[in-house]
């Protein structure tokens, strides 16, 4: 049985060959050589193994095999699948696991005999056949619809409505179309008809997994996609459609990065790859998600995502494949209207694993080992991100959108930033994360090294910011001239630094110690955020925008009582200065009240300091 | 009905090649008997329709075209395992061996099962995310870099640093909160004789022989056989845990030496080196060997991993550790200058992490105020650290009061947390309550990443 064919299976004409060569995951194979295209999936057919065709040569094809192949054998059947490896999409995708080809791990687990182990050639459909959805028609008979119009919707989770879309490339007239009613994946959906070819759908599409699915046009992005990291909504900011790197060595904390996006994001549905990591992992994100509920809707957060696991023991070859798979999936639901994020931890594995077949097939290494293609195998994943005028019916001339935002990480050897796939990564992404042993060292999490990370983003989502921005008359800037005044703290003290190493910070002039003082301030008030305490984890627009003003106006207030004389010792010792630090755990998101109150009372120290400056002065 | 060859086509270091004349599976094991009576054991590692090459896992010395015999077994490489390996000494191949003498002992163990030494990936989702607390009776592991049942947890040293004693402590004291008995499983890979023979004494010593199986690569064994002895003590580990629900923690040292001999293949097999000579699937091949640890739903047994590395010119940033670093779940590293002032066990303190903690520990296993209290010692610790530096500035006279505060707890913390004999067991109480006699020495208003509750109740500096 061939579960990547669903429809159509009896007209099939066999084309087999035969195993001629093993070496490592790589089999030559005779006898298919003219039959086969690049990239087709083939089956050995005694250990029902897939491989994927990645050579053709005039005598014989070279084929990547998707698992180990211990005791294969020379001339055992070969059998082209006559496709390349495409994601089943259709409903039942949110809230699952899969291998990086869409193998069901859950299902693997509880249907087989594997003991928690995996097995070889386990032939479990993607999506599975036997659950019921609950299919609501949108369109009649008669109707005529084009691509990407959408058919009828499934209630998928409480988060997301599933859109029947029709697939791309098709479009016809109505002829039937099922009533509202249960019907499993492969029951017959509707059928269209055009010119006198009649055709018959159901709830699944197939698509190739490095082939990126089109849309009408690119659009412009200016949204920010809110992380609820201070350091990145505030300093390094990303769009919905965005691409972003984060680099980092071991320790740094890029899965807690990755796995805090996946969590508060607010994207619509998020598709994380863990491509060569840990098994724990992804033991680690299944089970936050199913404990972690969304505070709006009460429902567990796994209805929202879907996981593909290639884990750091599992088959290699298909490690290049899980990339684009989660991809795939994450362009299908863009398709629909949804804002996605598409988190692949990490790309570096990605790219190992082109390394070593390109070592097995003997090619000419370019640098560190790395294939020649390297750069632009990262490009034709970073691209696949952007804001698209989807395809199908614009709403009462209303244009629809989707987006799919890429944020990758990087696992630099010895966290070298010039090693390959990082300084080639730099290249296609629009914002970098860069990830520091120092800062995780010292304990400062997230580890967003800011002289080292940028982002071209803050231009695109100045408007967006200003439109949400909170009024204090005592400082009156946006969102956009707060980032520019921290970063200026930032670098400032940086410059100091250096003076600091030679005198000491007690005999620079007292405005630089201020600067000093408040850039430790910015530092470990605002910067810092513990990802595991549960008001930490996540800030909120204005309890940002809150808590950054706090900061200035404490800068702006103090700066001017040191230029009227006042003692710097007197402004550090403010008692307010302990509860601004304390307010990433202590006030909670929707408690913006709590902030005015932290204002008001460091309004009347300021006053009560002035005061009794002053009556000192008197006597 | 095994295919037997006679003659030997070329011999490359540890790879032989012989013309193909029959139907070899893909990852056979063949025996190769020479005229010198030697037996060794060879694996199929690649194949075609003209030539089959051989991967032998002994010397390849004394071999030569004509005067061997290679049979074909047609089978996988599988070792025999059951519980009559209990405080027994095995060599690479699973054979029992003399530690004194290095020689095979004739005494064949029953057979439970055999086993195919490779495993097969633990499906992820059939994990189950470790959270239970293993007690080490070390301070700064315990409090700092809490060890969990199903983590694989390195330490990375430097030679003439005092891991193995680390080692045989933490294995002689390691204990589940629960109380259940645990499986040691030592493998040593490429260790010499004296190293072997301390950690036998040790583990004597400390009366649990009954429950250590021992696997021992010697350093002056065929370097074919350090990439086996590995997936022998994992396989075995892997029927315990899995098939007989118990708990078994895997001592792996010394990996370096592993690694060395994973280089040394790949530059006889002519691969195209990455960094530093070592093959592009440096990562994947440990990742082969780290990722057989952990806890499967449905199972009570458990896997825990702690392998030694020694870093090569103690650089961190060494292909070796950083590789490493990159699959397990945190580290814990050796630092000299520590060493050299005494201290033991000398930990470079901001360069360990131990991944698994933070969902582990707390009120229900360990303490309601471990999760704070070791994150402030840890970044009080890095404050302490740059005062120091700032003493070689200003001179101690230059600092603050708050400053001043820092320098004496980052001197208690140093002398009476992290130091202790490599003897005594302190337990979770013993330890935190170190830890806040250490913490008392800074203002209380400074004790930011601890809350308040906990402040008042477990702060005994003055107010």
């Amino acid at each position: 049985m061939n579960i990547y064919k669903i429809m159509n299976e009896s007209e099939e004409k066999i084309i087999s060959g035969y195993i001629s060569s093993i070496n490592g995951s790589l089999i030559k194979i005779k006898g298919l050589e003219d039959q086969v295209r690049l990239n087709d999936l083939v089956k050995e057919s005694n250990h029902k193994i897939l491989g994927e065709v990645i050579q053709i040569y005039s005598d014989h094809v070279i084929a990547k095999v998707f698992e180990n192949t211990f005791n294969l054998k020379l001339n055992e059947e070969i059998i082209s699948l006559q496709e390349p490896l495409s994601m089943e999409l259709g409903p039942g995708l949110l809230g699952q696991i899969f291998d990086g080809i869409q193998r069901p791990l859950e299902a693997t687990f509880l249907e087989s005999d594997s003991r928690g182990f995996l097995k070889r050639g386990v032939d479990i459909p993607s999506l599975s056949r036997k659950k019921k959805w609950i299919f609501k028609p949108l369109r009649k008979v008669n109707e005529r619809v084009n691509m990407g119009y959408v058919i009828g919707t499934i209630q998928e989770t409480q988060f997301i409505e599933h859109k029947i879309m029709v697939p791309i490339g098709v479009s016809g007239k109505i002829t039937y179309i099922a009533e509202e009613g249960e019907y499993s994946i492969i029951d017959e959906i509707y059928r269209l008809k055009r010119g006198n070819d009649e055709k018959t759908f159901n709830m699944i599409q197939k698509w190739p997994i490095t082939k990126n699915r089109p849309y009408k046009e690119r659009s412009y992005p200016q949204e920010p996609l809110i992380t609820g990291m201070r350091a990145i909504d505030l300093l390094f900011p990303i769009v919905k459609g965005g691409t972003v790197a984060v680099p980092g060595g071991f320790g740094t904390g890029k899965t807690v990065i990755q796995q805090s996006l996946a969590k508060w994001c607010n994207a619509d549905v998020i598709v994380f790859v863990g491509c060569g990591e840990r098994g724990n992992e992804i033991a680690d994100v299944l089970k936050q998600f199913s404990e972690i509920t969304d505070p709006k809707t009460g429902r567990s957060l796994l209805e929202r995502i879907v996981i593909i696991a290639n884990t750091s023991n599992m088959p290699v070859s298909a490690r290049e494949a899980s990339i684009f798979s989660g991809v795939t999936i994450g362009e299908y639901y863009r398709d629909m209207g949804y804002d996605v994020a598409v988190l692949a931890d990490s790309t570096s594995r990605w790219a190992e694993s082109l390394r070593e077949i390109s070592g097995l097939l003997e090619e000419m290494p370019a640098e560190e080992g790395y294939p020649a293609y390297l750069p632009s195998k990262i490009s034709s994943f970073y691209e696949r991100a952007g804001v698209v005028n989807i395809y199908g019916e614009d709403d009462a001339g209303k244009k629809n959108y989707g987006s799919l935002t890429i944020i990758g990480s990087v696992s630099p050897p010895s966290g070298d930033f010039s090693e390959p796939v990082t300084s080639t990564t730099k290249r296609f992404v629009q914002a970098f994360w860069a990830l520091d042993a120092n800062l995780a060292y010292s304990k400062h999490y997230p580890a967003i090294n800011w002289l080292k990370s940028y982002s071209k983003y803050p231009e695109f989502v100045s408007d967006w910011w200003y439109e949400r921005d909170i009024y204090w008359p005592e400082i009156d800037i946006d969102w956009y001239e707060c980032r520019n005044q921290i970063n200026n703290i930032l670098s400032q003290e940086n410059e100091l630094k250096n003076v600091v190493q030679l005198v000491g910070e007690e005999n620079l002039p007292k405005n630089q110690q201020f600067i000093l003082f408040i850039a430790r301030l910015v530092r470990n008030s605002f910067l810092i955020q513990n990802a595991f305490d549960l008001t930490d984890c996540f800030t909120g627009i204005k309890k940002l925008i809150g808590q950054v003003k706090l900061i200035l106006l404490l800068f702006n207030e103090g700066k001017q009582l040191l230029n009227r004389g006042y003692l710097i010792e007197d402004i550090k010792d403010l008692k307010i200065i302990n509860e601004i630090l304390r307010i990433g755990r202590s006030v909670s998101n929707d408690d913006f009240k709590a902030l005015e109150r932290i204002k008001k009372k460091l309004i009347n120290e300021i006053e009560s300091l002035k005061l009794l400056h002053g009556v000192f002065k008197k006597k | 009905m095994s295919v037997i060859y006679r003659k030997i086509k070329k011999i490359i270091g540890p790879l032989v090649f012989l013309d193909n004349k029959h139907d070899v599976q893909y990852g056979e094991i063949v025996k190769i008997h020479s005229n010198d009576g030697k037996v060794r054991t060879g694996q199929v590692i690649k194949m075609d329709e003209s030539i089959i090459t051989i991967q032998v896992f002994e010397e390849t010395a004394g071999l030569s075209s004509e005067n061997s015999t290679i049979t074909f077994t047609e089978d996988s490489f599988k070792i025999k395992i059951s519980s009559d390996m209990f405080g027994r000494v095995f060599n690479s191949l699973g054979k029992p061996i003399d530690i004194n003498t290095k020689q095979v002992l004739d005494t064949e163990i029953l057979t439970e099962i055999e086993r195919d030494i490779n495993g097969l990936p633990i499906n992820p989702f059939a994990r189950e995310y470790p959270s239970e607390v293993i007690q080490t009776g070390v301070s700064v592991i315990d409090g700092l870099f809490t060890l969990i049942r199903g983590q694989k947890l390195p330490i990375f040293s430097s030679q003439g640093m005092p891991h193995n004693l680390l080692a045989a402590q933490i294995v002689t004291q390691a204990k589940v909160l629960t109380e259940e008995p645990f499986l040691i499983i030592f493998c040593g890979i490429g260790i010499i004789q004296d190293e072997a023979i301390f950690f036998m004494k040790k583990f004597q010593e400390s009366g649990n022989i009954q429950n250590i199986i021992s696997f021992i690569n010697f350093a002056d064994d065929p370097i074919m056989e350090r990439l086996i002895v590995p997936r022998v003590a994992l396989t075995t580990a892997e029927y315990f845990a899995f098939e007989k629900d118990m708990h078994v923690l895997v001592i792996l040292i010394d990996m370096t030496n592993y690694a060395e001999a994973l280089r040394e293949l790949s530059s006889a097999k002519k691969e195209i080196p990455s960094r530093k000579g070592y093959p592009g699937y440096l990562y994947t091949d440990f990742a082969s060997l780290y990722e057989r640890t952990g806890k499967i739903k449905g199972k009570k047994g458990t896997i825990t991993q702690l392998p030694i590395l020694t870093m090569p010119g103690e650089d961190i940033s060494h292909p070796i550790p950083d590789t490493t670093g990159y699959i397990t779940e945190g580290q814990l590293v050796l630092n000299r200058n520590i060493d050299k002032k005494g201290i033991y066990p000398p930990f470079e303190v901001l360069a360990s992490i131990s991944r698994l903690m933070k969902d582990a520990i707390g009120e229900k296993t360990t303490r309601e105020d471990h999760a704070d209290v070791s994150s402030q010692l840890l970044s009080s610790y890095s404050a302490a650290l740059e005062v120091r530096d700032l003493i070689s500035i200003v001179g101690e006279d230059g600092l603050n009061f708050n400053q001043k505060a820092l320098l004496k707890f980052g001197e208690a913390f140093e002398m009476s947390f992290l130091n202790q004999s490599h003897t005594e067991n302190r337990d979770i109480e013993t330890t935190l309550d170190l830890a806040w006699k250490a913490l008392s020495h800074i203002p209380r208003h400074q004790l930011l990443r601890i809350r308040q509750e906990f402040i008042d109740k477990y702060y005994v500096g003055e107010v």
